[in-house]
């Protein structure tokens, strides 16, 4: 009859760091956000971690309110870690738990980043994103598959991916060794995108 | 229709997005010209991509009309458009769960996968691998073995990542390309080599032997992905915390702190960082590459240095102490999560001098992070009380600050439970403590919180010098808050009015004022105390407001349920309903936050309760009553041997039950009737053995035997049984898992089984130990005096008590002060039957440890038994 209260914490909310069975499985998932916060594509690979929509909505925008005032590169939100990068008016993010290697997860950042400027010719800006989004969403599969890092290589993930810039008749291939040879002006006669 | 994003669009401003207002409708509609002759690979793509972009947004797709899109996008695959056909492999993937019959594009992927096209090989595989089911995957077999080890990295890459997946549905089909994984896993590529190396790995990881082969040769021949390094650090930190000391893979591990990737670096660093059991001389290489870090341009790596620095400065603060002079650096970094981490792992590492400027430094930015980084620092300034004792009233009043600022429910119990450890820790800090959880009180959310003080003012209050004061905050409660709260808080005014004598009138007031609540729990309880406190008798205070029941929730609901279906005169008896085998709630002596988070959302079912059920469910166990405790599972053979086997005891009230858990490491036999025979040394019976039919590699599986307690000897408790574990041996084919017909006996060695005297007591957490002390009266109270002289001090000789007796040490005194030489133990329990035992034990410390032990219990024999035991 006392007024009994066991201590119950959510798993989530704690920094425990426990010792990490190994596994392939790095990446609990990836968003992209525009600058108000509006999901543009994001892919959640656990399927225990915010199963609902509403869920993952939800998580998006604790994730950006905590993340967008300052570029600070690295976060901790709802027990998960996330490492992000903002360009123009686009946020890039990707989750993994609190055991992970942060490093690894930015390698998976700054594999999407490079090679998303790589495909839209540096232009990483929300309305171009949108314009070739079936690109976008080709270099996310690349990138990682299932929550496994299928590539870290932003060259090796062009080459997969093959993708022709919206509006250009030629394959990417060319417009690559364009700019590895630093011949800008090759690609003048293209379009560009906004 | 939007055939095309065309220029018009660009002219509307940036911020505009042509995937705006799409409708799900008219999507499907325009699908349909996916059905034309000849296809328009361009307008095709977009449609898809309106698609995928939908579902990707949540949009809702029925069965029907997904199948129907479904269907016509397999018709995409007559274009050569290369896109084109990619965004037909997403769709696939996309749709997998949502649309029937996808099993429809198995030939169009299987012959993308074969065929000529490089670069739709791997994604045709990794589409095929996702609508494959069990069944299908046999047919596809053949094709997946040579994809493994195709020369072009995507294709293999694909192929192991897709087999990893498949892991988990068809483990038998996939185990069967092992040979394969373990080709690609030479490859000269470094992604190949990576996803190789994980899923040799998960079909291996159960075979401990083969998967240290495996690490052994990969440690050897070096891998080039640095992912791949860190996979192996993974696998090697495991099993070095599997099997104690394994000193090649430790060194494995080290020599990756010297690996070119920081990636790398790191994760050998916390690797030997998280290990158990690390030396200061084994961390003290992996803490200097933390420290550089600690000034890397990048956040990540600042971010997880300083984390993982945290971490080590929990357990070996002087290891850090190096490191100071970086963290005060990273004191102001921009990035506020690095900043916290760094200050509290300054707390940590930091002299007593230094405490006063960092918690200013802190609290300047308090309010700017996050609750989980508020939580850290409480948690750091918790571990600073215990170090430095004298510093608690400048932490209390920097708590009782964070106390009033807006945090969530985690914030304010790791607040809440800081205090209640240092009000523990420290006496004298005790009054300033409870007046500032009275105040958090008086506007308090969380009910959870608001009960739980309390009760910590209804066990703390009275004892303090002037407990009228609290009177008020507590009854504050009852007229404002909630059912749950005015119930705790009736609670704490009945403790009030039982332990002072002056202060019963008026509690006896308030209760008949309580007594008119609304909610019927509250009435309850304020009726109850007011007649309890009305007879004023020690006894009753003792028995029924100081120390609540001590029996399992769950455990009196099943009694009392099968109390009413079987129609009896006899009046309930509460020493048949087990005993709750954790005690619940006192303060843990160390303030845990890092083991507290460990626990299940939910308070489920304990260990024993789960226990109960199982027994309850043999034939052969019916009729014993209910179990009064299990023990901690006892190891019978060495860690690495052919059969691993541990007992758990089950103590019923004239038997015991062991439960022996098998397991066969040896995966070319299978072991049948399986059972562990036992020689008691004492008048012990042995009624039964129930076998564990099969045991196959790897699987664990429990045999048991019912022992009869001997019933004309009670003080015969302990006991020494030898064991051999018998069984019929059949070999079997180590990959498929199939026995020969014939097979052998065969017995093995076990180690001998202890049964003692902590068997036959169960825990029970008594919060006000003089009253439990003066109820059960001194009837049958016997004192003897024993000299321990192998113990030289009186730490020591309280943990041997304690663990020899198997009883639940009170009011805190199994924490011995420090410079005392006499030192008193409570120890409380029941003993088997369910009678009371209560041990005072008085220690002194001269040469030796002179004890003085005094028992009391509602039974003769049980005193006797414990001294005996003792002596």
């Amino acid at each position: 009859m006392t007024a009994q209260t066991c201590p119950r914490q959510h798993q989530r909310t704690t920094m425990e760091i426990a010792s990490l069975e190994p596994s392939l499985y790095t990446v609990k998932a990836v968003f992209i956000l525009d600058n108000d916060g509006n999901r543009l594509l994001s892919k959640y690979y656990d399927t225990e971690l915010y199963p609902s929509m509403k869920e993952q909505k939800n998580f998006e925008k604790n994730v950006f309110n905590k993340t967008h005032k300052a570029d600070n590169e690295i976060a901790f939100v709802e027990g998960m870690t996330i490492v992000y990068k903002c360009s123009i008016d686009l946020f890039f993010y990707v989750v993994g738990s609190a055991q992970e290697n942060e490093l690894m997860l930015m390698a998976v950042l700054n594999c999407l980043f490079e090679s998303l400027s790589q495909i839209l010719r540096k232009d990483v800006e929300r309305r171009c994103l949108l314009d070739n989004i079936d690109g976008v969403f080709l270099v996310v599969d690349e990138i990682i598959d299932g929550g496994v890092i299928l590539e870290s290589d932003p060259q090796q993930v062009i080459q997969k991916v093959n993708y022709r810039l919206d509006g250009s008749e030629q394959a990417y291939g060319f417009d690559l060794f364009d700019y590895i040879i630093g011949n800008i002006d090759g690609q003048t006669d293209r379009r560009q995108c906004a | 229709m939007i055939k095309k994003f065309d220029k018009k669009d660009e002219e509307s401003g940036s911020g505009s997005n042509p995937f705006q207002h799409l409708e799900k409708s008219a999507v499907l509609q325009e699908a349909r010209i996916f059905n034309e002759t000849p296809i328009n690979p361009r307008r095709c793509l977009h449609i898809l991509t309106k698609i995928i972009y939908l579902l990707n947004q949540g949009e809702h797709f029925g069965t029907m009309e997904a199948t129907e899109a479904f269907f016509a996008m397999t018709r995409l695959f007559q274009s050569n458009d290369q896109t084109l056909r990619r965004m037909c492999y997403l769709t696939i993937k996309e749709m997998a769960n949502i649309s029937e019959d996808v099993i429809i594009v198995t030939s169009s992927l299987t012959k993308d996968m074969t065929g000529k096209e490089d670069v739709y090989r791997g994604p045709a595989i990794r589409a095929l691998c996702r609508i494959t089911d069990t069944t299908m995957l046999q047919a596809i077999e053949r094709y997946m073995k040579q994809a493994i080890v195709d020369k072009v990295p995507s294709v293999s890459s694909s192929a192991l990542v897709s087999s990893l997946h498949m892991v988990k549905m068809s483990y038998d089909v996939v185990k069967r390309w092992v040979n394969e994984a373990q080709e690609a896993a030479s490859s000269d590529n470094i992604m190949v080599q990576y996803h190789a190396l994980g899923l040799l790995y998960h079909l291996r990881k159960n075979d401990r032997l083969a998967v240290s082969k495996m690490l052994n040769k990969f440690t050897k021949s070096g891998l080039k992905s640095p992912f791949a390094y860190c996979m192996l650090i993974r696998i090697a930190s495991k099993l070095t915390m599997e099997a104690l000391h394994d000193s090649p893979l430790f060194d494995f591990i080290e020599s990756c702190l010297r690996n070119k990737h920081e990636m790398v670096v790191y994760e050998a660093a916390s690797a030997i960082v998280h290990m158990p059991n690390c030396t200061a001389r084994e961390l003290a290489p992996a803490v200097s590459v933390l420290q550089l870090f600690c000034s890397s341009p990048k956040a990540a790596l600042r971010y997880a240095a300083v984390r993982t620095l945290n971490k080590v400065a929990m357990k070996h603060p002087s290891a850090v102490t190096a490191c100071n002079l970086d963290l005060e650096n990273l004191i102001t970094d921009s990035n506020r999560s690095i900043a916290t981490l760094a200050i509290t792992t300054l707390l940590k590492t930091g002299s007593e001098s230094s405490v006063d400027r960092l918690m200013k430094q802190i609290s300047s930015f308090v309010s700017e992070i996050s609750d989980e980084f508020k939580v850290v620092v409480v948690q750091a300034i918790s571990a600073l009380c215990q170090k430095y004792p004298r510093k608690h009233s400048v932490m209390m009043n920097f708590l009782s600050n964070m106390l009033r600022d807006d945090g969530g429910f985690e914030y304010k119990r790791a607040i809440v439970d800081c205090i209640i450890s240092i009000i523990e820790e420290n006496p004298e800090s005790k009054e300033t403590g409870l007046a500032h959880l009275c105040e958090f009180i008086e506007d308090c959310e969380h009910t959870v919180l608001a009960t739980k003080i309390l009760h910590l003012l209804g066990k703390e209050g009275p004892r303090t010098p002037s407990p009228s004061k609290y009177i008020r905050f507590i009854f504050n409660r009852v007229v404002l808050e909630s059912e749950a709260v005015r119930a705790a808080a009736v609670s704490a005014l009945a403790k009030f009015g039982a332990q002072n004598d002056d202060l019963l009138p008026s509690v006896l007031v308030l209760m008949q004022r309580c007594m008119m609540d609304s909610d019927d729990e509250v009435r309850d309880r304020a009726t109850f105390y007011m007649n309890v406190l009305q007879q004023k008798q020690k006894a009753l205070n003792a028995a029924y407001i100081f120390n609540g029941l001590s029996v399992s929730v769950p455990g009196l609901e099943k009694s009392l349920h099968q109390y009413t279906l079987e129609p009896t005169e006899k009046p309930f008896d509460m020493k048949s309903v087990p005993l709750a085998n954790t005690p619940i709630t006192e303060q843990k002596t160390e303030f845990a936050p890092v083991a507290t988070s460990k626990l299940p959302e939910k308070p489920g079912p304990t260990r024993q309760d789960i226990y109960q059920e199982q027994l309850a469910a043999i034939p052969e166990f019916q009729g014993l009553g209910s179990l009064f405790k299990t023990s901690e599972a006892v190891q019978l053979t060495e860690a690495e041997t052919e059969y691993v086997v541990r007992c758990v005891k089950h103590t019923f009230a004239r038997h015991m039950v062991f439960q022996f858990d098998c397991t066969n490491t040896l995966n070319d036999q299978l072991l049948q009737k399986v059972m562990v025979q036992m020689e008691p040394s004492e008048a012990y019976e042995v009624l039964h053995y129930v076998p564990a039919a099969n045991l196959p590699y790897s699987q664990p599986g429990s045999c048991y035997s019912l022992v009869k307690l001997p019933e004309d000897d009670p003080t015969a408790v302990s006991c020494t049984f030898s064991c051999t574990l018998k069984y019929l041996v059949k070999d079997c084919d180590p990959n498929t898992g199939e026995p020969d017909d014939d097979g052998y006996d065969d017995e093995y060695v076990l180690e001998d089984l202890e049964v003692t005297v902590a068997d036959h007591i169960q825990k029970v957490l008594k919060p006000n130990f003089a009253a439990a002390w003066d109820e059960v009266g001194d009837d049958f109270e016997k004192e003897e005096t024993f000299a321990l002289a192998s113990v030289r001090t009186l730490d020591e000789a309280v943990g041997n008590i304690i663990s020899f007796l198997g009883m639940q040490p009170c009011e805190r005194s199994d924490k011995v002060p420090e410079n005392k030489n006499s030192h008193i133990l409570f120890l409380a329990g029941v003993f088997r039957g369910g009678h009371d035992v209560l041990v005072r034990s008085r220690l002194a410390l001269a040469d030796g440890v002179t004890m003085q032990v005094t028992v009391r219990s509602s039974d003769e024999t049980v005193v006797d038994i414990i001294l005996a035991s003792v002596g």
